[in-house]
């Protein structure tokens, strides 16, 4: 059992919770995830964890209030409790000192971002951070950005915050302006898709974690499966970070619509039930 | 034995075979003929003393049958289920010359079923706490075996479990309407009982190695991580939607309940024409977890024919009778898509028998201009898997296989790392409940050993 340090909406169907995990704390690097399970009915779902508190061994999730699990999740308080964690999984980020390092961040990918940008400038690399999202209450951590690396450079499809444009625009111009020795990004896989189109020509290395549908998340079940230089890999003990220009983003989004039916049904019976207030 | 009938059957997750009554496994004891030289014995992977706990049941002295069967098996409630006895002890019964032998798989299952009923009845009895602590990795039968010998002789042991129940394929992948969880939890309580440390979520090899273990708290070792890692077929189209692993499957089915999806949050496909490609055991039990959760055509498309077929005699009669399609000689060549990156069909050809190939079976040859396509929208590959490699990677001085399985002393049980014993699926490949429970056995006797002695 994990018990609820706290649980917040930080923005209308943004969720932030840290819960206890000690063991995951002592072991975890930056790019590692968890797979969490609520109770007994619950399904397995993978978070990146976004941050962790060696003093009061918590771990920090972000998560997107889309579908049931996250719906359940979201209404959660502080002494509430998590039946199973599970991790760190999945390979932890290469750190090196590459030199100059663009990280990009989509939407909900910019929590895990953070501390990889932050292990980067730690490791001597100039790092120029770029955040998006569609609009302003999909926006995270702007503002924990501001202490790490050169700049931060925030977008909004919108415009309702920062400039209006897609990560991609601002990317373009400083790979015009100067050499990026690498890049990593995190968000929708839309995104990750063409700031790797982008890179392509220019061969700059770009590193990108894919959020695969899981269950296991310890490579017994294939589920999570991606291609990946036209080889099959599991994103759960493979990855979850990939040489962006390997991936094969477009079979990657049709296979996380996989369940797009039964998520409206599962969606269904819990809001029923809300609604109603009868029974548990 | 009475059974559920097909149309029992067919919306349920219930087992099937509804066990003896005490009148009918007396009578089934009695034509046990006590050989004096037991050829039972011998066909049983662990020897366990057949005529011994027969002639107790004969003698109405259930409890008493249930002690001689625990001696030498651990799990005598889920082996009484799910073992071949077709191809080991009742494959060798001198009544099965003339007459049908000795129904022994069932009246095992009575003694343990008996035991459980009563609960507990079978006290446990501890040496005195011996002080060195004892790691098991894996809580699928060869790590619960070894675990419970190792408490027994007085050792503190811990088991670290992957997942977040411990089982292994007794609760992800055989279903439940062939082992009960309620026997599995049972058999887990009892060695919870024993003073057995279980801790769930725990993936050694990931973060932890085996000499951190080594090194912080343990003084031995032992590796029963299975083989969990699936097999693909490597054609065309092996990622569209629609497409599972068996392991998948089986997993999202069984441990995750998704059969009372959304009762239970995990979805699973409940396509309405689903084909599953393989012969073995858990094709079989693929096949009939589909065709209880609603599909209307289920084909089990192997390439060979039913004889070559690995699977238990049972589970193919099983299949059968509940409708499984069975499409022999037959192999997939390309999944075909619906556009929209779902899968709509299987590309196959159809197959003959050649020459005889290493594994002893004849080498299915494809008939020319024999292709044909099977409409379907969930596949599932249940060709076999091999040993989940985690492990080995992180461990650089344990000798492997090309195969990926632990290389061990077969006597002693023993890996090339010292302090580390390994068995199961993890050292043959993928292969049988009571084979593996016999190798943690083994492998606890043989650690007790070097625990006592100090020598490795």
């Amino acid at each position: 059992m994990h018990i609820i340090r706290s649980n917040d909406l930080v923005k209308p169907a943004l969720g932030k919770m840290v819960v206890e995990a000690p063991y995951v704390v002592k072991y975890r690097k930056p790019g590692q995830f968890i797979i969490l399970r609520i109770d007994e009915v619950g399904e397995r779902i993978p978070l990146t964890i976004a941050d962790v508190d060696k003093e009061k061994d918590t771990i920090t999730l972000y998560y997107q209030v889309v579908g049931t699990t996250t719906q359940k999740l979201s209404v959660l308080k502080a002494g509430d409790a998590l039946r199973d964690i599970a991790g760190p999984l999945g390979h932890p980020t290469e750190i090196k000192n590459y030199g100059t390092v663009v990280c990009i961040g989509g939407g909900i990918g910019t929590a895990p971002l953070y501390p990889i940008a932050r292990a980067m400038n730690e490791a001597g690399n100039r790092v120029i951070t770029i955040i998006g999202a569609r609009t302003e209450d999909l926006l995270m951590l702007t503002d924990k950005f501001e202490t790490v690396g050169e700049e931060t450079i925030i977008c909004t499809d919108d415009g309702s915050s920062g400039r209006k444009a897609f990560v991609t625009d601002p990317l373009k111009e400083i790979m015009a302006a100067e050499t990026i020795d690498a890049v990593v990004a995190i968000g929708p896989v839309p995104m990750m898709k063409a700031v790797s189109e982008l890179t392509r020509e220019k061969k700059i290395l770009t590193v990108v974690s894919l959020n695969a549908i899981m269950i296991d998340g310890t490579g017994m079940c294939g589920g999570c499966r991606v291609t990946i230089n036209g080889e099959t890999k599991f994103t759960c003990v493979d990855g979850p970070e990939f040489n962006g220009h390997e991936v094969n983003f477009d079979e990657l989004v049709s296979r996380l619509g996989t369940y797009r039916i039964e998520e409206t049904v599962s969606k269904e019976k819990h809001q029923h039930k809300c609604k109603i207030g009868l029974g548990k | 034995m009475p059974e559920l009938t097909p149309e029992e059957r067919k919306n349920n997750f219930a087992e099937i075979p509804l066990g003896y009554s005490e009148e009918t496994a007396v009578l089934e004891a009695s034509r046990c003929i006590q050989c004096k030289k037991p050829l039972c014995v011998e066909g049983c992977p662990v020897n366990i003393d057949i005529p011994g706990f027969i002639k107790e049941i004969a003698d109405k002295k259930f409890l008493k049958a249930f002690e001689v069967l625990k001696k030498d098996n651990m799990l005598p409630a889920v082996c009484g289920r799910v073992c071949p006895q077709e191809s080991q002890c009742e494959e060798v019964c001198i009544l099965g010359k003339k007459f049908e032998p000795v129904a022994i798989g069932k009246l095992e299952r009575f003694a343990a079923d008996y035991e459980r009923s009563i609960e507990h009845a079978a006290g446990a009895e501890i040496e005195e706490k011996k002080d060195k602590k004892v790691a098991i990795i894996g809580s699928g039968p060869a790590g619960l075996s070894a675990a419970g010998d190792l408490a027994g002789e007085g050792y503190q042991v811990t088991i670290f479990e992957a997942l977040h129940q411990p089982g292994g394929v007794l609760v992800y992948g055989i279903p439940e309407f062939r082992l009960p969880k309620e026997i599995v939890d049972y058999e887990i309580d009892s060695l919870k009982e024993k003073g057995v440390e279980i801790v769930v979520n725990r993936v050694i090899g990931m973060s932890e190695t085996i000499d951190d273990l080594l090194d912080n708290e343990f003084d031995a070792v032992f590796i029963g991580s299975g083989a969990g890692l699936p097999g693909f077929l490597n054609i065309p189209g092996e990622n569209l939607k629609g497409v599972y692993s068996a392991n998948e499957y089986l997993t999202r089915a069984n441990l995750m309940k998704a059969y009372m999806f959304p009762e239970y949050d995990t979805p699973i496909i409940k396509g309405k024409n689903i084909a599953i490609f393989g012969g073995g055991n858990v094709a079989m039990d693929s096949a009939r977890v589909a065709a209880r959760l609603g599909a209307e055509n289920v084909y089990l498309v192997y390439r060979r024919s039913r004889e070559e077929m690995p699977a238990r005699l049972e589970e193919i009669h099983h299949a059968e009778q509940e409708g499984i399609n069975f499409q022999l000689l037959t192999n997939p060549v390309g999944f075909t898509d619906d556009t929209m990156g779902n899968l709509a069909g299987v590309e196959c050809l159809r197959m003959e028998l050649g020459e005889t190939d290493d594994s002893g079976r004849r080498r299915p040859i494809p008939v020319e201009d024999s292709e044909f396509v099977l409409a379907i929208d969930v596949a599932i590959i249940a060709i076999g898997s091999s040993p989940n490699p985690v492990i080995q990677k992180s461990t650089a001085d344990l000798d492997t296989t090309k195969r990926g399985t632990i290389v061990i002393d077969e006597e002693t049980m023993k890996s090339s790392k010292p302090g580390v014993f390994a068995g199961g699926d993890i050292v043959s490949g993928a292969a049988t409940v009571i084979e593996a429970m016999g190798a943690g056995r083994k492998a606890a006797k043989s650690i007790n050993d070097y625990l006592t002695t100090g020598i490795w």
